[in-house]
Order: structure tokens, then C-alpha cells, then sequence
């Protein structure tokens, strides 16, 4: 099948307005030699045909596991009204919103957006959105860079592994300088971090909960890290700041994350959500799409695309960033999905996480030869040691229709008894105690 | 519209988790908790429903207007693609899964997904492997220029420069200023080609890399490509394409086999995945056989028993650029619609999206300036600068056409062509609507002439008049804020 409405006549017609006799002859700048040599693509078929054999595949696909992975990607409740409003095609088949006087929707819910990650960390000004969370740590550390004309990075190893890795790749040809910081019963080394604090270091990075699900009051990081003229960076779960300390009242210069959890579904890794708020001084040096408010010849509120001057498509090789797509669905997923539970909802959202974590240590805690480790708070997620090899315990689990939760030796050395375990406000009371129950048989 | 914060009422809620019936737990230490209150608003299930729905109401789109953006390729978004991509086997699936012991055998759905959409856009474009990872085209970009990047330093070369043309997309330059390097212009001659004259000048050893656009991004085909390319190989530098303007070449015409070494393809362009007002995008990136065993990590592969797994093992892998395996869910909407198109499909849409540019091109070529008067590709461009000399710009042409219902043409760019007006009518619309486009373009071309005032005051059918952008830019107002 195609999409394709000319008839045999309109094609006829059309040739004839340009001048030629048959399609070929609109391919002759083409030249032979350079025809394709092959083009081996299977027939087309139709849209009942296309949808079985995809909803097949889906099929092979777990579909009922009870989940308690998270490792920076959560299962989280999607209200309905969240997916009716991503799906009006008003929004989703718009491109981005340069035409300003008929994107007034698009653009107003950006300017909402914005101002909803400002909220949700306190910071100054946000931009409209990037494309996951990896991507906008790196662009948060490029800005550090630009901004303070040094090159050293001091990063925490509760940093997501998978973050670490993303900012590793995109440095490899750049000269920059990396400390990493290990982490001690759970929380960062201030010890070691401040030893490797000089006038040499653009920013430190930090991830708020932290890879291990352990919450801190960095203060007293961001406090030292300003004295020597750095930026400090954290990466932070959104879910969370229903309830946690936010970057602004830590001190921090920008903040970044994964907005997955804002109503987008898992997906198998995306698309998802970068966000990123900063203090107001360091708006010239965002990446990325920001939309304004200001008033038409009439003087009325209209929002436009503003501070373009920083973008590639002006700016070109000097831009601040060369991102062009960014995720807006996804950042009008978040948008809703925020203004619908309000204030009180991401509160008791967050409270609800909060809660059944701790619930799931307490029951976790009573099986004998699982330790689970509490010398840290945490807020929905936390480390047990095992028994035996996490590898064995997650394949063992599977079996019995639960993702148990991330093994820590994947990326930590020495930690292949450790196992991360996320649990969301999805997960009753009877599917924990079931999953503790389950942890006993293969033990 | 009002704000949704200034709807916000005290007392409403619009959605509730029902905290009552769960475990208590000892609270959060103080220290670690917000003090600060989030001003979000309150508001009812319905509130949130009518604000956003009625936002959407003031966009165009490509499903309420004819969208003739140039370069950007606004094709129909077919319908199906949404549902499939919300079948729950695939929207539910944690990335994680597959990395976990026992966990690869529930993922097979996906891991194929990923495996033959990456064998068929090998075979569309002649390349030996792609990665999905990348999550735009832009970010395709960057990708592609790290691969280069890398591919020299394995063979202990070091090299500065990265070319482009001046007619370039802003993302070539800056892609390639971002990964390391730094940028060579070469100009447009006077034929609409890139000069071949200066481009052997600025030709060198020390050039990692020459970044184009085929098509480019004038709409053209430059019938020189291949001597470019060989020129490029000549001094040990790789070619890279940017797939922006692919729309036009399937089944004509492939990168592979013109000597392109790179290829990224902007999935939310040629393979009508939904562009969503902004983004999520794909931007999928092929390399020829010589390129492959730098290709970011993981890579899925297919076991001899036919299983599907995550590879992670080649040493000399980027690394990792994406967290995970690509923004599979546009991913999965593309493979639906190359299946659904199929060979004959794919190329009648390259064939009909040619034959509707030039058709736009035919028909307004004598009510506007066309700096490049040859056979154009899936996009033409013309210049209004015949119209400027009354006054009547580029933007205000764009102003007069939402007026009258259309979503503009792409304006101002390529940079090189003053006044450009970039038409890009996509294989999916009707002679009716491409007609009804012509005519009101000819209407404005005529208003120029006779009346320009009536052009520059558009528009003024819409909710709002045209915006006051320097006081956006001068006074930055780019959240909301609380009263008191």
C-alpha cells in the first residue's frame, strides 16, 4: 500500500505543466552509472497484513512480568488523559514550531513546559527539552566548559554508568580532563572529591538520588565547588522532587534528567526526555529550542522560538550545541501528566514511592542472608546483598514472572552479589510481598 | 489563552494515587527534603483536558494544513504506525530487559524489530551495518562525525578539518565543531553546484571528511557527485551524507553506490514517522564495510539458533552515544511503514514527491525569481526577492499563507539564496491541495505588485498578529512565574 492520491490523469496533467512525457525523465540528472545496483526490499503489503505480523512480534515480548528494575528508567502509572493529548494530531504531526502565529499551541505548551521543570527544580529558566537524559548531562558539562574556560570534570561514580559511558564517547575527541570519585557506603566521597577540587575544574557533576537510589544534601559539594569558580551539575529523577531537596535549594548552577518518568512509557529505551534548567546568567549558553513569552502589534501574551542567535542554524559551527530535533511530545507528555496531578499529586506521588521502597526493605530485610544495605536513605530504589551471584537470583526470578531488579555487577566490579531494586507506586502491597516470597524459593 | 497556572484553583485535584490504604513508613530525614513549594497547578480532570485540547486547536499540522516545509519532508503520518507502536509488548518493554540473565529470550519481539529495520535501511542506501542509537538527525550527525574521527585515529592520522558546502544544513558545521573539528566552507558556484575548483583547493591531507547533502539542499542532484566523492578518497578523506533529503533518491539512487562512506537518515523525514512539533526524531546511522567495527555499542546480532542478542563486544566500539538501543518507538513506526510500502511503494514515493516539486516549480516560475532554473528534486526554491524590491519579504510571503490555511514554505534558508522560499509538497498531497497552494502563492505575487500593504499586515486571520520577537530576545520571558 502507499499514501499516494494521484490518479493515472493528475500524474498525465502534471508531467504535462512541467513538460515531460514520463517520470524517468524527471531522474535524468541521475546519472546512469550511479542507478541503484540493487534494491532488494520485500513487496508491500497491506494494513491488516503489517499490523498482525507486528502485533505477533510484540507478542514475543514480555508483557507480564512484574517489574522492579529501574536503574534511571521507571515503571510508572501513565494517566489516560496524557496519552488523549499526545495523541491529537494537532500536536503530534505539527513540526517544530518556527511559523509562530499558527503554532501558538505548540509554543504556549512549551512555555509551559519550561516553566514546570523551573518548578520541579527551582531553578531560573529551562529550555524545550533535548533528547534523554545522557545527552543533556553532556550538554549541562559542555556548557560548564564554555562557560568557565577550563577543561577538568570531576564526576561522581553514583553517576548512571550508562551516563558516564555517553560522556566518555562524546569527549573521546576533546581534550578534556576526568577525576571520577568513588562512592562510599552508598554516598559520594567528600573526602576524595574535594582533594581533586582545584581552579583547574569546570564543574562536578552529581546525580541526585544516586545510581545506588541514595538520596543526599549536597550543600556542602556545591558550597566548596563554588569557591574555586566551578559549576556544579546534578542529574536528578523528577518523580523525586515531589518530595527531595531541589538543585536550587542545594545551590546547583544547572540541572539535568530523564523525564521518562513523566508519563512516558518505557518504550525499550525511547524516546525519552532530556530536561535541563539553569540559573538565570547562563541562559546565552543552553543548547537547544527555548521558547519566550512577548506581544503582538495588538499587544497581546503570543510566545515565539527566542534567543535563536545560540542555535546551529544561525550560529552554524560556533552554535552552543548542534541539536535540531528535540522531544517535544515527550515534553508535552510531561507537561500534562504534571499539571494533571498538580502540586498534591506529584507530592503523593513521590510519597507513595517513597513508601512502598521502604515497605519492600523492611520485608526484604527478614529473609535470611539478604542484607539490605541502610546505612543511606533512599527515596524508591536501593541495593540488597545476596547470598549468591545477583545473575543467578534475576535468571531464577525471571522464571517466576518478576524482572527483580538491576545486578550491581553489570557495571560496579566487586558488587556481583548486589542487586538494585526499584520499586513504583504500580507495585501493591500483595505484588512485593509475592516478589519477597518468590526471593525465599530461589535463595 | 490563559495560562494552565492561571487556571489553577486551590482544593482541585485531577488525578489522585489513593495514598490511604498504603504501608506507613518512617519519613525521609528533613535534611533531605524540599522546602521549597513546586507552584504547579490544581485543577480538574477536565480543566486539564480543555486547555490542552484547545492549545492544540491553534497549531497547524499536517493532518488540519498543507505543510510544504522545506527540507523537512511533511509526508502523512500513517495511522496505523501509531497503534502498532502502542501494542503493550512494545511499549512497556524496560531496556533493560535484554541485558539481564534470561532476559534476552523476552525482548525477541524488539531485537528483530531493531535487526531488520537495520537490514532494510542497509539495503536502501548500500550500506554494510547501521547503528539505531542515534535519537535525531542531528545527533546522526554527531554520531557519524565520531565514527570519523575515530576510523582516522585507528589508523594514527591526525586531521583537522571537516568540509561542508555553504549551502549546508547549521547541524553539518556544528555536529562537526562539536565532535573536535574544525569547519571548511566551500562555496555554491553560480551553477548551483558546489565549486569544484575551490573544493579541490581546500582538498588536503589534513581533511577528515567532506559532509553533503544529496539532493542538495538547493533540491538538486549534482550530477558531479561521484567525481566529489573520488576526489574526497583520493586524499584518504571519508564522505559523509546527510540523509535529510533522501525522500528523493529511493530506489533511484543510493549512497552506497555513489562512494558514500556514512549515511544518517532522519527517520521523521522519508520514513513518515510523525516529527511531534519538534521532535522525538531517529537519525539511524550506516557506514560501509571499512567503518563498521566502530559502531557505537551494543549492536544486535543474530545467534545461529535464529535468537536475537546484544553484542557488546567490539573493542573498537565509540562506546555509547544513546542509553540504549535508539528511540525504538519512532524506529518501530518507520519498520511499519517500509513494510507496508515495500519496494514498489518506496519508489513511487520518490517518484511522485519529484514529480509534485516540480510541478510547484512549473507552475510559479514565472511569478517568482528562481535562482537555479533546472530540473529540481523533491523540494524547489525560489527567491522573492522580485517581490522585496516592493517591500513584500520572504516572511511576509510566509505570513499571507497562513492566512489563507497553508503552513508556509521553509524561508531564509539555504542562506546562500536571498529571500528563499524552500516548497517541499512531499509525494502525500493531492494536485488539489498543491493546486489551491499555487494559486494563492500566485495571489500574493500578485498583491506584491499591486498592493504589498495588504501582504505585510498578514496575518490577520489568526489569533494573534505578528509577535514582537526583539523584545522576546531582549527581555527573555521563557517561564511563568508566581505572583507573590
Amino acid at each position: 500500500m502507499n499514501f499516494i492520491p494521484h490518479t493515472q490523469e493528475d500524474t498525465k496533467e502534471m508531467l504535462q505543466a512541467i513538460g515531460l512525457k514520463s517520470i524517468d525523465e524527471l531522474f535524468k540528472d541521475i546519472p546512469v552509472e550511479l542507478r541503484p545496483k540493487s534494491f532488494n526490499i520485500p513487496d508491500g503489503k497491506s494494513e491488516f497484513e503489517v499490523t498482525q505480523v507486528l502485533h505477533k512480534l510484540s507478542l514475543k515480548n514480555a508483557t507480564c512480568l512484574i517489574n522492579f528494575v529501574g536503574a534511571g528508567f521507571y515503571d510508572h502509572f501513565i494517566p489516560a488523559v496524557v496519552d488523549a493529548i499526545a495523541s491529537r494530531s494537532e500536536f503530534y504531526t505539527a513540526y517544530t514550531p518556527y511559523q509562530a502565529e499558527c503554532s501558538q499551541g505548540w509554543l504556549q505548551a512549551i512555555y509551559e513546559y519550561q516553566t514546570i521543570v523551573c518548578q520541579l527544580t527551582g531553578l531560573d529558566v529551562s529550555n524545550a527539552s533535548l533528547y534523554d537524559g545522557g545527552t543533556a548531562l553532556f550538554e549541562a558539562m559542555m556548557i560548564a566548559i564554555r562557560q568557565t574556560g577550563r577543561n577538568k570534570i570531576i564526576l561522581d561514580s553514583g553517576v548512571n554508568l550508562i551516563y558516564r559511558t555517553m560522556l566518555y564517547t562524546y569527549t573521546s575527541n576533546l581534550s578534556i580532563e576526568f577525576v571520577e570519585i568513588p562512592v562510599a557506603h552508598g554516598q559520594s566521597s567528600r573526602k576524595d572529591l574535594f582533594k581533586h577540587l582545584d581552579n583547574k575544574t569546570a564543574a562536578v557533576i552529581l546525580q541526585n538520588p544516586n545510581f545506588f537510589g541514595v538520596v543526599d544534601d549536597y550543600s556542602d559539594v556545591v558550597k566548596e565547588v563554588h569557591k574555586f569558580g566551578a559549576l556544579a551539575i546534578t542529574s536528578v529523577y523528577p518523580v523525586s522532587l515531589g518530595m527531595l531537596k531541589t538543585p536550587q535549594e542545594m545551590g546547583f548552577d544547572i540541572a539535568t534528567g530523564e523525564g521518562q518518568s513523566l508519563g512516558i512509557p518505557l518504550s525499550f529505551g525511547g524516546p525519552y526526555l532530556g530536561f535541563m534548567a539553569a540559573k538565570n546568567e547562563l541562559v546565552r549558553q543552553m543548547p537547544g529550542r527555548i521558547v519566550g513569552a512577548t506581544v503582538d502589534s495588538e499587544g497581546r501574551r503570543g510566545f515565539v522560538l527566542t534567543l535563536q542567535t545560540r542555535e546551529q542554524h544561525i550560529r552554524r559551527e560556533r552554535a552552543t550545541s548542534n541539536i535540531c530535533s528535540n522531544e517535544a511530545l515527550c515534553a508535552l507528555r510531561a507537561a500534562v501528566f504534571v499539571s494533571l496531578l498538580g502540586r498534591d499529586g506529584l507530592t503523593e506521588l513521590a510519597e507513595h514511592n517513597y513508601r512502598k521502597a521502604e515497605f519492600a526493605k523492611e520485608q526484604l530485610s527478614r529473609i535470611p542472608g539478604v542484607e539490605v544495605k541502610r546505612s543511606s536513605a533512599t527515596f524508591n530504589e536501593f541495593t540488597v546483598l545476596l547470598p549468591c551471584h545477583a545473575d543467578r537470583v534475576v535468571q531464577r526470578m525471571i522464571e517466576k514472572g518478576f524482572a527483580c531488579g538491576f545486578p550491581l555487577g553489570r557495571f560496579y566490579k566487586g558488587m556481583d552479589n548486589y542487586l538494585l531494586i526499584a520499586v513504583t507506586e504500580k507495585r501493591t502491597k500483595e505484588e512485593i510481598c509475592m516478589f519477597v516470597d518468590s526471593l525465599k524459593t530461589v535463595l | 489563552m490563559k495560562l494552565i497556572f492561571e487556571k489553577h484553583k486551590d482544593g482541585r485535584r485531577g488525578f489522585s494515587y489513593g495514598l490511604a490504604s498504603e504501608p506507613e513508613a518512617k519519613p525521609l530525614p528533613k535534611k533531605y527534603c524540599r522546602t521549597t513549594v513546586a507552584s504547579l497547578p490544581a485543577l480538574s480532570e477536565l480543566d486539564v483536558v480543555r486547555h490542552y485540547t484547545n492549545l492544540s486547536r491553534l497549531n497547524f499540522s499536517l493532518d488540519t494544513n498543507f505543510y510544504p516545509l522545506g527540507s523537512c519532508t511533511m509526508k502523512y503520518n500513517p495511522k496505523f504506525t501509531e497503534r502498532i507502536a502502542c501494542f503493550e509488548g512494545f511499549s512497556q518493554l524496560h531496556p533493560l530487559l535484554p541485558q539481564l540473565s534470561g532476559g534476552g529470550i523476552l525482548s525477541q519481539g524488539s531485537l528483530e524489530v531493531l535487526f531488520e529495520t537495520e537490514k532494510l535501511l542497509c539495503e536502501i542506501t548500500a550500506m554494510s551495518a547501521f547503528t539505531m542509537q542515534p535519537l535525531a538527525g542531528a545527533h546522526g550527525e554527531l554520531t557519524g562525525v565520531m565514527l570519523i574521527a575515530a576510523y582516522h585515529k585507528d589508523k594514527g592520522l591526525k586531521r583537522k578539518y571537516v568540509i561542508v558546502p555553504d549551502s549546508s544544513h547549521g547541524t553539518n558545521p556544528a555536529s562537526a565543531a562539536i565532535a573536535g573539528y574544525q569547519v571548511k566552507v566551500i562555496a555554491t558556484s553560480a551553477d548551483g553546484y558546489m565549486d569544484l575548483e575551490e573544493y579541490q583547493k581546500q582538498l588536503n591531507d589534513e581533511v577528515a571528511a567532506v559532509m553533503l547533502t544529496c539532493p542538495d539542499t538547493l533540491g538538486i542532484f549534482n550530477p558531479q557527485i561521484k567525481k566529489i566523492a573520488d576526489m574526497a578518497h583520493k586524499v584518504g578523506a571519508l564522505m559523509y551524507y546527510d540523509g535529510a533529503n533522501l525522500n528523493a533518491m529511493l530506489g533511484k539512487c543510493r549512497p552506497g553506490d555513489i562512494g558514500f562512506d556514512l549515511v544518517h537518515l532522519n527517520l521523521h523525514k522519508t520514513f513518515a514517522t510523525p516529527h511531534g512539533g519538534g521532535g522525538p526524531g531517529a537519525g539511524p546511522v550506516g557506514v560501509s564495510e571499512k567503518l563498521v567495527e566502530f559502531l557505537p555499542i551494543s549492536r544486535v546480532v543474530m545467534r545461529s539458533d535464529g535468537t536475537y542478542a546484544l553484542n557488546y563486544n567490539y573493542r573498537k566500539s565509540i562506546g555509547y552515544i544513546a542509553p540504549f538501543y535508539g528511540n525504538f518507538g519512532v524506529i518501530l513506526k518507520a519498520y511499519a511503514y517500509i513494510l507496508a510500502l515495500g519496494k514498489e511503494g518506496l519508489i513511487n514515493a520518490a517518484e511522485i514527491a519529484v514529480l509534485n516539486a516540480n510541478y510547484c516549480q512549473a507552475k510559479l516560475k514565472s511569478y517568482y525569481d528562481l535562482p537555479f532554473d533546472k530540473n529540481c528534486m523533491h523540494e524547489c526554491i525560489f527567491s522573492a526577492t522580485r517581490q522585496a524590491k516592493n517591500g513584500v519579504h520572504a516572511l511576509d510571503i510566509a505570513k499571507y499563507l497562513i492566512d489563507k490555511g497553508f503552513h508556509p514554505p521553509t524561508i531564509y534558508f539555504p542562506l546562500i539564496v536571498q529571500e528563499a522560499l524552500m516548497i517541499e509538497p512531499t509525494e502525500t498531497e493531492s494536485k488539489e491541495s498543491i493546486d489551491a497552494f499555487i494559486d494563492a502563492m500566485i495571489e500574493i505575487a500578485r498583491l506584491a505588485a499591486e498592493n504589498p500593504f495588504l501582504v505585510k499586515e498578514a496575518p490577520i486571520n489568526m489569533p494573534i498578529k505578528r509577535l514582537d520577537e526583539v523584545r522576546a530576545a531582549r527581555k527573555p520571558d521563557l517561564c511563568w512565574k508566581p505572583q507573590n
